[in-house]
């Protein structure tokens, strides 16, 4: 056994040789790596620490207020900084513990709760903000950890039955609890209103600055966001971080190990739950009013979406997840700006398939060439039938080459979209050549039902937008953007 | 008074007895290996040992006091530790982390401090890390470096095997147990885990149980074996004696029916 050391570092890690795993090891990495100008960028980048990251971002993120005026965007860009704080909150749940905690808005709802009934006329009680705050941040702790007790055996899909359970439970309590044993505690469905302002330094942080919402609940946010940031930061990379990350890769594993896994999965769950209280106090003092089903299935969905695509378990990762939905769902709201965006996810996602394949980018010149064929085929069999036109602009530009009545026949709405569903499914079976020409009519059909369908109904276009750029997404990266490249089992 | 004492240890899952009234002993800083047939229960075994299952009847004593019903986590803290035969290993974080989270046990820093980064908790961070690599030193150049860094899924299989050993030694035991840690090794790899054994007991002071099929592994580093057969304990001695022996020759290769008639 002289020759026993095949791998021996003495071999340089330069080419290709048998038994010499280094090289084969950094195969990835050599991949993933980019050339040229591009790696030295990335290189330097590499070097910057973390905080000076962090620096660099709150600093931008508190001039947005000095260089936009607007109510609105100031008041859009406080939800995306409580966004942030709940995706936060929630990767240490899910990004680190790896539990699938379903119910993780109703701790935010008891949070915001919490501080309604400690700071309103609800009870008479007035508790300093400096006070309050604290206190609700420790009731959302307990309430975390005493949901954590009964469920801390259970893992996947039961815990999250059980977690959910505790969402409608949240939701029951809180709509019914106008009457608890004979007292109006919650004020059930009609919430709870006339919620105390923060109180710092002497000042009541008002909303309302001469009419246009005020920027200090705006950094009182990011303030808070900057603290928790660190904090998780910091218990990330300490024993309790590690424990809570091996947790989810193997929890077995981590128990004989020497790591009490019951005990670190209550405390996973009690601070996700005291980051989502905390999220709680600012959202009820600057709205003075809370509602039960504010903190319901849709704000899970968005919550859950954030820190999936942004790349669970990584923080830059769940902040930039919050970051881009939260704007992106404002803006869908608009018609204009959600149809830009529409077609700007349908474009860039056939030139992404044709950067594979050139013939894919054949079926997209050749599904533009059949919109203008068909638009003009329309207009000579019926004028009536592109009679929605709009002029100029990006929505005229469109209209040219979607087919718009202006008034839709009852029956078209559903034919049209469960069309669109059975040639979706249809193109997926396909092979060859064959789907890249039924690929044609599906994407101009995908364009008429949105043009027709989807825009007149925006608030619900607008979450199936979203779930179209998850799937998009979800395929082209599926650890999310900034997440760590995974595996599962090897 | 032997470090790790089993006394009448039996385990039955429905009406197959898996582990049956076995008595075994181990003394300080002896290498004892266990031998069987696939389903002797060797791993079982194990398990019982470090507390994923409870033995229905006997006692499991470390030290001269009972272990039975402690949480894994505990007994890994009163210093028995494992690796396991289908690697367990935490493959999405880096080489480096596997071994510091392995030294949770040991080390005090709460949540609180860590976030408040105290000169305590800092100071227990940098023995943490001296730790590591203190153990992943061990096997020479194999887990230093760049690796270091890496994600463990990118490690080779050997590696792997070997970074559960580190990862293992790294909650400071007494006991160690090693299920199959030359599986899948070709025969330098599985050499070089022989001399590797051998060296952590004189390197390390640990006292070693070790599951293993390869036989020359086991006639390298055994004080003494113990051969399992349906959760029986058919034999123990000196390697000699036990591969000599008729029970176990008959366990693994069957009664030889031919000669007796």
């Amino acid at each position: 056994m002289t020759d026993s050391t095949p791998h021996s570092s003495s071999i340089p890690a330069s080419g290709p040789a048998v038994g010499q795993d280094e090289w084969v090891a950094r195969h990835a990495a050599r991949r993933l790596m980019p050339v040229g100008p591009l790696r030295t960028v990335e290189e330097r980048l590499r070097i910057v620490p973390w905080w000076a990251w962090l620096v660099l971002f709150i600093a931008a993120m508190s001039l947005l207020p000095v260089v936009e005026s607007s109510g609105y965007v100031r008041r859009v860009g406080f939800d995306t900084v409580l966004y942030m704080l709940l995706a936060l909150g929630l990767n240490v749940v899910v990004g680190w513990g790896g539990l699938l905690d379903l119910g993780y808005v109703a701790f935010y709802g008891v949070g915001a709760y919490a501080y309604a009934l400690l700071d309103s006329d609800k009870f008479g009680v007035h508790l300093p903000t400096l006070v309050a705050v604290p206190v609700v941040v420790v009731i959302g702790a307990v309430v975390g950890f005493l949901l954590g007790l009964p469920s801390r055996r259970l893992t996947g899909d039961y815990l999250a039955i059980v977690t959910l359970f505790f969402l409608q439970l949240f939701q029951t309590v809180m709509t019914n609890g106008d009457s608890a044993f004979g007292h109006n505690l919650t004020g059930g469905p009609n919430g709870i209103l006339r919620i105390d302002p923060l109180h710092l330094f002497g000042h009541d942080l008002t909303v309302q600055h001469q009419g246009v919402f005020a920027v200090s609940y705006f950094y009182v946010a990011l303030g808070f966001f900057a603290v928790v940031f660190v904090a998780l930061r910091f218990v990330n990379s300490s024993r309790t971080g590690r424990a809570w990350r091996s947790l989810r890769e193997d929890p077995l594993a981590a128990e004989a190990m020497g790591m009490p896994v019951n005990w670190l999965k209550l405390m996973s769950f009690s601070f996700g739950a005291a980051v989502a209280a905390l999220t709680g106090t600012l959202f009820a003092a600057l709205n003075a009013s809370v509602f039960p089903l504010t903190f319901y299935f849709v704000l899970l969905i968005t919550v859950y979406t954030m820190v999936i695509l942004g790349g669970s378990g990584s923080q830059p990762g769940v902040v930039a997840g919050a970051l881009i939905i939260s704007p992106l769902l404002e803006m869908l709201r608009d018609p204009g700006k959600s149809r830009i965006i529409f077609f700007a996810v349908l474009i860039g996602g056939v030139g992404l398939a044709a950067r594979r394949s050139r013939t894919l980018g054949v079926a997209a010149a050749a599904t533009i060439a059949f919109g203008f064929a068909v638009h003009e085929l329309a207009r000579a069999i019926d004028a009536s039938w592109v009679s929605g036109e709009k002029a100029g602009g990006f929505a005229g530009a469109v209209d040219h080459w979607v087919v718009h009545p202006a008034q839709l026949a009852s029956w078209i709405p559903p034919v049209s979209y469960i069309g669109l569903i059975a040639a979706t499914l249809l193109v997926t079976t396909l092979h060859g050549r064959l789907r890249l020409v039924a690929l044609v009519p599906t994407l101009y059909l995908s364009a008429f039902v949105w043009e027709n369908v989807m825009l007149a109904k925006p608030e619900p276009a607008r979450y199936i937008v979203l779930g179209l750029i998850l799937i998009a997404l979800m395929i082209l990266r599926p650890n999310g953007l900034l997440g760590e490249r995974r595996v599962e089992i090897v | 008074m032997a470090l790790l004492e089993l006394q009448g240890v039996s385990l039955a899952f429905g009406g197959l007895k898996v582990v049956h009234d076995l008595d075994l002993q181990v003394e300080e800083r002896e290498i004892v290996s266990v031998i069987g047939p696939n389903g002797a229960g060797k791993t079982t075994l194990f398990n019982l040992i470090t507390g994923i299952y409870r033995p229905q009847a006997g006692d499991i004593m470390l030290d001269g006091a009972s272990i039975v019903g402690l949480e894994p986590h505990q007994i890994s803290r009163r210093g028995i530790s494992r690796t396991f035969q289908t690697l367990r290993l935490f493959l999405n974080m880096s080489v480096k982390e596997n071994v510091m989270a392995a030294a949770y046990g040991h080390t005090r820093a709460g949540i609180f401090r860590s976030m408040l980064r105290t000169p305590g908790m800092r100071r227990e961070e940098r023995e943490i890390e001296a730790l590591a690599h203190e153990r992943l030193a061990f096997f020479g150049e194999r887990l230093m470096g760049y690796r270091w860094d890496q994600p463990a899924f990118s490690l080779s299989y050997a590696n792997r095997r070997r970074l559960e050993i580190a990862r293992a030694t790294a909650t400071n035991p007494r006991i160690l147990l090693l299920d199959e840690p030359a599986a899948g090794m070709n025969p330098a790899e599985t050499h070089e885990i022989t001399e590797l054994i051998a060296k952590l007991r004189e390197d390390g002071g640990y006292t070693i149980l070790v599951i293993e099929h390869d036989m020359h592994v086991v006639e390298g580093i055994s004080d003494r074996v113990v051969a399992l057969d349906h959760g029986i304990k058919i034999a123990e001695g000196s390697f000699e004696s036990v591969a000599t022996n008729e029970k176990v020759v008959e366990a693994y290769l069957g009664l030889n029916t031919a000669a007796t008639k």
